[in-house]
Order: structure tokens, then sequence, then C-alpha cells
């Protein structure tokens, strides 16, 4: 375990500073070039560039380099690569808005990596109960991981700083629990996620500066998808995601199909005059977790995320209790 | 609402340590014999189905839950 604490404080300390350090320049960048959209919840029509994707990744390839160095494994590279194929195609549709299945079936392919590196094992850890071996339903589950990760994660940014912030609150618990598993290599591969996010929070909280786009929101729930699968912490990373697969649920089972959020017509979220969101009473618009922390009344942006955060953190504790729970078998 | 929110994430956590006790009891002591190399991929199909089975039933579950939690907040 010592001689693991150097990777562990070299790679974080790269994967913070890579993305601490290259955002302002992308901002810039893209300043420059006029990439940005309107931010919704801004009264005074406030334009915000993005993608932050690329210094995501940049972090993400950077810190994992570095742990590839220390530890030769086949599980980093699963990161890199499954993590890279995500940002890609969330690049893609950043650049060209596509059609409502594009990303979870091209999400399918970004999951191939880790059927092909070998790096599962075909069973499922619960807690309490123990494990059972699933060999072909576990393959069709990596299939499924990084598409549900990557668009879960992506369909919770929807305020200023919540897609990152719910990311440093998700992963570290993630990484919390690995390290009480006593699986100290995933756990440190792990640690990056959550220094990347931290780092970009810093950009992207509220007033934003930049937004993650679908290429940092996709990139970041790729990444969370594969070191469940890597950890064998598949249930115990759904429990910290439980506030972003609620939105989901609620978004799939109100609208019945996959649908992007750019073709829905109805509104699920309007402005009062002190521009504070409310809750619609628009039947055709659907039901999402924004909208639901709403039904109590208008909230400013801040609130709701902050709401949003103290979501997380109870999930994040019950991982954390799961993860105990996963020692004790009845 | 908001502790109907953590009420909800709440049940949801309760849902899935559930299902995995019902997901190891019933398929973990799972197997076929008779079907020589047949054997493992019989037992994997069938389990891989019983597995959605009871996916589709916690999602229903949960669905229903959902309009018992939220019914006095749900009503776009």
């Amino acid at each position: 375990m010592t001689e693991m604490i150097i990777p562990a404080v070299v790679s974080c300390i790269v994967a913070f500073f890579t993305v601490y350090l290259s955002t302002p320049y992308l901002i810039k960048f893209l300043q420059k070039r006029n990439i940005a959209v309107p931010d919704m919840n801004k009264k005074d029509h406030v334009m915000v560039v993005r993608p932050g994707g690329p210094s995501i990744i940049a972090g993400i390839i950077a810190s994992e380099l570095v742990l590839y160095g220390f530890f030769q494994i086949n599980e980093i590279l699963a990161i890199i690569i499954t993590s890279f194929i995500a940002f890609v195609i969330g690049y893609v549709d950043d650049r060209k808005v596509m059609g409502g299945w594009f990303k979870p079936l091209a999400l399918v392919f970004a999951s191939t990596p880790i059927i092909f590196l070998g790096v599962y094992d075909s069973h499922l850890v619960f807690p309490l109960f123990g494990t059972v071996q699933i060999p072909a339903l576990y393959l069709g589950l990596i299939i499924f991981m990084i598409p549900i990760t990557g668009n879960t994660i992506n369909s919770i940014d929807v305020l200023n700083g919540v897609a990152s912030g719910f990311m440093i609150i998700a992963s570290f618990s993630l990484s919390a629990a690995l390290f009480i598993l006593q699986n100290y290599e995933i756990a440190i591969i792990s640690l990056p996620l959550g220094f990347v996010s931290l780092a970009f929070y810093k950009y992207h909280k509220i007033p934003s500066k930049i937004f993650p786009g679908d290429s940092g929101a996709l990139t970041l729930g790729a990444m969370y998808g594969v070191i469940a699968i890597i950890g064998h912490v598949e249930i115990i990373a759904a429990v910290a995601l439980l506030p972003a697969i609620v939105n989901s649920f609620l978004f799939l089972s109100s609208m019945k199909r996959i649908v992007e959020h750019r073709q829905i017509k109805g509104k699920p979220v309007d402005h009062t005059e002190d521009f504070k969101l409310k809750a619609t009473d628009d039947k055709t618009a659907p039901i999402t977790l924004v909208r639901l922390i709403l039904a109590g009344g208008p909230l400013s942006e801040k609130q709701v995320g902050y709401t949003i955060f103290r979501l997380a953190i109870f999930s994040g504790a019950l991982a954390i209790i799961t993860a105990f729970m996963m020692r004790i078998q009845i | 609402m908001k502790i109907g929110l953590f009420g909800f994430v709440f049940v949801m956590w309760v849902l899935i340590i559930a299902g995995g006790g019902i997901l190891v009891t019933l398929l973990g002591p799972f197997s076929i014999s008779g079907y020589g190399d047949f054997d493992f991929l019989l037992a994997s199909i069938i389990k891989a189905i019983i597995a959605m089975i009871l996916v589709v039933i916690w999602i229903l579950i949960l669905s229903k839950l959902k309009n018992l939690i939220f019914k006095n907040e749900i009503k776009f």
C-alpha cells in the first residue's frame, strides 16, 4: 500500500493541474472563435463557451499515463481508450446536433475496449448476499454500462456547475468505497476522475465560464462506468449515481422514449420575474429532477444546484454504507 | 418535496439491496445438466432472462412508488 502513495499523489496533481491550467486557454480559444451558447438561466443573454471536454480528456489521459508508468496494467488502458472514444462521440455531438439514438448507440462501441482487454470478471457482487456468476448477462451489462453512465451524467448537466460538482461527490464516494474494499490499485486509478472534476468545477460553477458540453459530460460518465466494471463495484457505483439515475428515470418514464433534449417542445422549467427557476405545468414537458425540486416553489439556480449536491452527498453516503455491507455476508 | 426526493433515493437503494438478494438466491445455485457442452450456455441464457424479468419488475415497482411519493407534486 505505501508504495502506491507516490503514484497516487503524482497522478492526482497531474489530473488537477492539467485541467486547472489548460481550461483558461481553452476558454480563450473558444471565445476567439465565438463557439458559445446562451446560458438560458441568466437574465442578460449571457453567452458561455463550450465544450470543456478537451481539457477534461487531457487531464484524464495525462494522469492515467502517469499511473501506467507505475503500474503496467490493462485496466488503465481500458480507462484511457474508453474515455477517449466517449470524448470523440461527445465532441461530434457538440459540433453537429445528432439524433437521440446517436449517443447511446455510439457509446456501445466505446465499451468494447473493456471486453477486448479482458479487464472484467463475469460476476456481480451484492451487499449482504454475496456474488452471482452471470457470464452471458455480464457482457450485456458491460455494453450497456458505458451508454448508461455517460448519458446519465450528460442528462444532469442542466445547470451551472451541476455535472462537474455531482461528479466530484460521486467519484470520490466510489474511490472511498474501493479503498474500503481494499481494492487499492483501482482506487488509486479512480482518483484522477474526482480531481479532474474538481479542477473543472472551478470554471463550471455558477456563473459558468465554460460548459463541459457532451464531450465533457460523456467523458466523465464513461470513465465512471469503466471504474465500476474494472473495480467490480457496479452496485456501489449505481448507488452513488442514484440522483442522476432518478433524473433519467423520471425523464424516460414521462417521455416514454429516448429523445434528445433539443427535440422536446414542452418546457419543464420557466423563470419568475426575478429570474428564479419555477416548475411549469406543461403536460407535454418531461418530468425531471430539477422540475420536482421546484415543485415546492421557485428557487434560484444556485439553490437548485445545492439541493442536487445534497442528494449526491446522501447517495454517496449510501454508497459507502453499501461498501461496508459488502464485507458482511448473511 | 425535498424530503420526498431523499425518500425516493432511499427506497431505490433498499430495492437495489433487496433485488440483489433475490438475484443471488434465485440465480446463484441455478444450473442445468444433461445437455453436454450446452449446459453452461443454456444456464447463462436462462439466468439472463430471469435477471431481465427482475429488472422489469424493479422498474414497475419504482414507477408505482414514484406516483405514490410524488402524488401531491406531480400535477404536471
